[in-house]
């Protein structure tokens, strides 16, 4: 069953088409990974996908709401992350928690729980009253992911989640990625770290405004006759013209 | 060109740099490779004299980076991990503004920066602020580089860049370094690590490792296999279930498996996948790399 369909979504600024005409479709359950260089416009495609812009052109539903009409009903159903803004760093672990818990609406009984399972999981009761900024990175942003999909939404879109981190926390991360997409949260995911594309059911490549290669990994392996990911990445977007 | 002998620098109770000591030649490409958070930046804001550490000494170009530090700015040049331009100025006149406080022209250093600046310049009016990142990045390069120092800092010129514009950054620092340019370069990358002479793997502001990447990778002691199968997650479970298991990460398309034992038999394991359902799995030995060394360090401090 498709959670996100898109058809010829396009966006202009001025004379400059930022998105051009995409179309795909994302299955429920299914962590997709929405790959393109700098300024291909995957940020202006996601932004219009989680109901933060308006298209110029095109059709999107996204979790059966219309991004034209009903952009509100998007932001309460999905989840969201990026590397760059994810927590409040002056508010402590809990803090953050419960914020995020009551801007979703969540009843003060299901955050207290909610609060409660994740430090669980995330071995993290001990620092449960620390600020975030004094947590390092990698706890942070598993802890921000957790958030994001605290009102159990029904995608999580993750904008360079793993940036900067170190590799073993890397991996952690997408140990909570595959736990959520088992429980049949959809994931879209962004990252330049071409290994972690191998770990997205799907792929698709951004160059210069479209979207030029979609399918599995392993089918875009053998498309493009590549040995990995990073391979099939650098054919596609060494054709790319749009200075960044 | 660097010698730094014990350095350590703490912000309150966090001790960002750790008791750091190490060498770099003249003309070398030398790489830090570790997270956010693991002292790279202290590190270089003390070796271009903007902080000044708690314990230890460090010596660029043989100026003291504290004594020296005035005669020292001469000579090195930084690009910090931030952009730090100024934005209201146009590209032209950031150039200029960092030739003059340096006492030199754009003329007179041209052919050091032509390579680089030559691909903004059809943009040199345009105000800084309004580039984007692969043109600011190109700028911040040209701006460290225009009074010809002899060592160039650059603190993680790659991080959040696309997989291209990395290789092509790497690509232009290798004609630097042809120029005779010693070149210490930080990044989150671990496969940027072969792209340097030598590197220190740097973790909780400790160094883990200095050396040639060759040499990195072939310090790693245990028996390392890459295993494949359908279902990574179900895999990743079983693999850590298996008796002789001590780490098992996933490394795109494939697992890797690294056995506790001085040896390993990968025939047993591929038999031990199958009885756990996975008829298809593929179980080879291979080479480790740096991001395998970086997390089995990481893994024997007790930090995975």
């Amino acid at each position: 069953m498709a959670i996100i369909v898109v058809e010829g979504l396009t966006r202009r600024f001025g004379d400059f088409t930022a998105v051009d005409a995409i179309s795909f479709t994302v299955d429920a359950g299914e962590i997709f990974g929405f790959l393109g260089a700098n300024g291909a416009g995957k940020t202006t495609a996601m932004r219009m996908l989680t109901g933060l812009l308006a298209p110029t052109a095109g059709k999107a539903v996204v979790s059966g709401f219309d991004i034209y009409t009903q952009p509100d009903l998007i932001k309460r159903t999905i989840g969201y992350m990026s590397q760059r803004f994810s927590l409040y760093e002056d508010l402590t672990v809990r803090e953050n928690i419960r914020f995020y818990g009551g801007i979703y609406g969540l009843a003060t009984r299901v955050i207290k729980e909610k609060t409660k399972a994740l430090l669980a999981k995330l071995n993290l009761e001990h620092a449960a009253d620390l600020r975030i900024r004094s947590l390092p990175l990698g706890w942070r942003q598993k802890l921000a992911f957790s958030v994001a999909v605290l009102h159990d939404p029904t995608i999580v879109f993750l904008d360079e989640p793993t940036g900067g981190v170190d590799p073993i926390t890397r991996r952690q991360f997408w140990d909570l990625i595959y736990e959520e997409a088992a429980g049949g949260v959809t994931v879209f995911v962004t990252t330049h770290y071409m290994d972690e594309a191998e770990y997205c059911d799907r792929v698709s490549i951004m160059v210069d405004g479209r979207i030029d290669a979609l399918d599995t990994p392993g089918a875009l392996k053998q498309t493009y006759n590549a040995p990995s990911m990073n391979d099939v990445f650098v054919r596609l977007a060494r054709g790319g013209t749009r200075a960044e | 060109m660097i010698t730094v002998n014990n350095l350590t620098k703490r912000y309150g109770k966090t001790t960002a740099l750790d008791d750091v000591s190490f060498e770099v030649g003249v003309g070398e490409l030398f790489g830090f490779i570790g997270p956010d958070g693991a002292g790279k930046t202290t590190l270089f804001r003390i070796l271009v004299t903007l902080l000044v550490p708690d314990e230890g000494e460090a010596f660029v170009d043989g100026l003291h980076v504290v004594r020296d530090f005035k005669a020292l700015r001469l000579r090195l040049g930084y690009m910090p991990g931030r952009f730090s331009l100024y934005t209201d100025l146009s590209v032209e006149e950031n150039l200029t503004f960092f030739a003059t406080i340096f006492g030199t022209t754009i003329e007179e250093n041209y052919d050091l920066i032509k390579d680089i600046y030559h691909q903004i310049e059809p943009f040199k009016k345009r105000k800084a602020g309004a580039l984007s990142g692969g043109m600011k990045q190109k700028l911040a390069l040209s701006c460290a580089l225009i009074h010809r120092p002899r060592v160039l800092f650059l603190d993680e010129p790659t991080t959040g860049v696309d997989a291209v514009s990395r290789q092509e950054f790497w690509e232009m620092l290798g004609r630097l370094k042809n120029q005779g340019l010693t070149i210490v370069v930080s990044t989150p990358y671990m496969d940027e690590a072969r792209l340097c002479d030598r590197v220190a793997l740097i973790q909780n502001g400790r160094l883990l490792s200095i050396d040639t990447p060759a040499n990195i990778e072939a310090g790693y002691r245990r028996p390392l296999l890459a295993v494949k199968a359908r279902d990574r997650h179900a895999l990743i479970q079983a693999l850590r279930a298996y008796p002789h298991a001590y780490s098992v990460y996933a490394f795109g398309e494939e697992l890797h498996y690294t056995d506790a034992r001085d040896e390993t038999d990968p025939e047993a394991l591929r038999q031990y996948l199958v009885t756990e359902g996975f008829a298809q799995a593929a179980v080879r030995p291979i080479a480790a790399g740096i991001e395998d060394v970086f997390m089995a360090r990481m893994q024997e401090q007790g930090e995975g």
